[in-house]
């Protein structure tokens, strides 16, 4: 075990390097390129055996990717925002064809206008592609999440994405603990994963799902996320046994006795904290729940843990022009929907396009979600820090 | 035609395990007129063999012709090309 000053960039390249990949194809865009970067050097200098595709485009690279997958190599690739969205078409067959790949996104908005700052516009887009979702706040947890999500991967078959907050957390240096190479090997065994694509089969990969058949196919990708939650929890728990470090679907921050709390997702939790904490301290009994697992949706424990409050704020990093709500909102709400008595539910939008959002503009969201709770009644969705 | 496969029954990810199944696959469906041969008016001349744009067209054992329904789209160029008059298109009830 070591501990080095990494940000959170290299945590997901040392992560990579030693889960042993045997492919990864990247095109760099900012803010994720340190990730593809750092992994070249390790190819390059021979820390690590691995095939380096460099490709024209991200759609090339999620699709070199998925062919690679498919030959049963385990395989990495990066991106950020515009990135993402050109992938886009091939995210849907990375799931559809049921390829174990592990990709970082660095969360960062989508243009116009151009910004290469962090909101989560890019995830939230994709979140309908059949990817399982990992959200982390800190370079340690992108790590973490990294080795995680081969192993879920490979053993669900579906495509995990690992969000990190552009630039709060991918270009952060924070004190990282690495595990002995040994360790994560007997975590992240290489072994020969499912092979659909060899000369030895005379497989059919990628054929027409007419209407007699598409149904029948994508109910497969639906059944296979929801019954990765099970797996997810195990590796997590293995993790844990492992390293010491588990995560769970949600982080729960003074929960326990909570009556007002907000939902956060992403490196904005950490702000969320220190502010509940401060309010704790004057009397109110406010908590945070940060969603890990976006996908699949964390619908226990969102209702376990949400269901008795008296008023829940859901921050959106964000929007859904022209919707009812925000993506996160959205989700939290459809979950309480089915329980007969919930919170008074408070949508927020914060911090689009890297705009800060300081430990005043938590309390003042903690004090609306009061608000709201005394009136009796939601307010139309509150843009947080937007100028008139 | 085999019964259609569920969910659970179809390969992971689409798959196609067997090479060659597409044979199996029933693209018979918009057809609203059937051939019917009248064997003892054919000349065993292959025509509508050799027309027939979906290789619809089998031979029998007695060198006469008929058709696979699986395949089989009712377009009538079998008819048309039929010399002695021995197909007729049958309206599908």
């Amino acid at each position: 075990m070591k501990r080095l000053g990494l940000s959170g960039n290299y945590a997901v390249a040392y992560a990579v390097k030693m889960a042993d990949v045997d492919v990864i194809a990247a095109y760099p865009i900012t803010p994720q390129t340190t990730i593809v970067e750092k992994l070249s050097e390790f190819v390059a200098n021979g820390e690590l055996e691995a095939e380096y595709i460099n490709v024209e485009s991200e759609h090339s690279a999620m699709s070199a990717c998925v062919g690679a997958s498919l030959t049963g190599a385990r395989v990495f690739t990066a991106t950020s925002a515009q990135g993402l969205a050109y992938m886009h078409e091939v995210l849907f067959m990375a799931s559809g064809l049921r390829t174990p790949i592990v990709m970082a996104n660095v969360n960062r908005a989508l243009s116009a206008p151009l910004n290469i700052w962090n909101d989560h516009s890019d995830a939230m887009a994709e979140r309908d592609a059949g990817w399982i979702q990992l959200w982390v706040t800190s370079a340690q947890e992108a790590f973490d999440a990294t080795l995680e999500a081969f192993k879920i991967a490979e053993d669900v078959l579906l495509p995990v994405m690992v969000n990190l907050d552009g630039f709060i957390v991918s270009h952060t240096y924070e004190p990282v603990v690495l595990p002995d190479e040994g360790l994560v090997r007997g975590f992240v065994p290489s072994r020969p994963l499912q092979n659909r694509v060899s000369p030895k089969f005379a497989y059919s990969i990628g054929v027409v799902g007419p209407p007699e058949a598409y149904y029948e196919m994508k109910y497969q990708v639906v059944d296979a996320i929801e019954k990765s939650r099970e797996k997810i929890r195990d590796v997590d728990k293995e993790f844990g046994e492992r390293f010491g470090r588990e995560y769970k679907f949600v982080n729960e921050y003074m929960m326990e006795d909570a009556e007002y709390a907000l939902v956060t997702m992403g490196a904005l939790t950490g702000t969320a904290k220190v502010v509940a904490s401060g309010l704790r301290k004057e009397g109110e009994r406010v908590g945070v729940l940060s969603i890990r697992c976006f996908r699949p949706f964390p619908k226990e424990e969102i209702v376990a843990l949400l269901g008795d409050l008296k008023g829940v704020g859901v921050v959106d990093r964000a929007v859904t022009p022209g919707g009812p709500s925000n993506p996160l909102f959205a989700e939290v709400a459809t979950t309480l929907y089915e329980r007969g008595s919930r919170p008074l539910l408070q949508s927020f939008v914060a911090g689009l396009g890297g705009r800060d959002v300081p430990a005043d503009d938590f309390k003042s969201m903690f004090g609306l979600v009061k608000d709201v709770v005394r009136e009796g009644k939601s307010r139309p969705c509150i843009y947080v820090g937007l100028r008139e | 035609m085999s019964r259609l496969k569920g969910w659970k029954e179809i390969p992971i990810g689409g798959t196609i395990v067997e090479p060659g199944s597409s044979v199996e696959f029933d693209v018979s469906s918009w057809r609203t007129f059937r051939p019917v041969f009248d064997k003892k008016k054919c000349t065993k001349c292959g025509m509508c063999w050799i027309f027939c744009p979906e290789g619809a067209i089998k031979i029998n054992d007695d060198g006469t012709y008929d058709v696979n329904l699986s395949y089989c789209k009712g377009c009538g160029i079998c008819q048309k090309a039929c010399a002695v008059k021995a197909i007729t298109m049958v309206k599908e009830g």
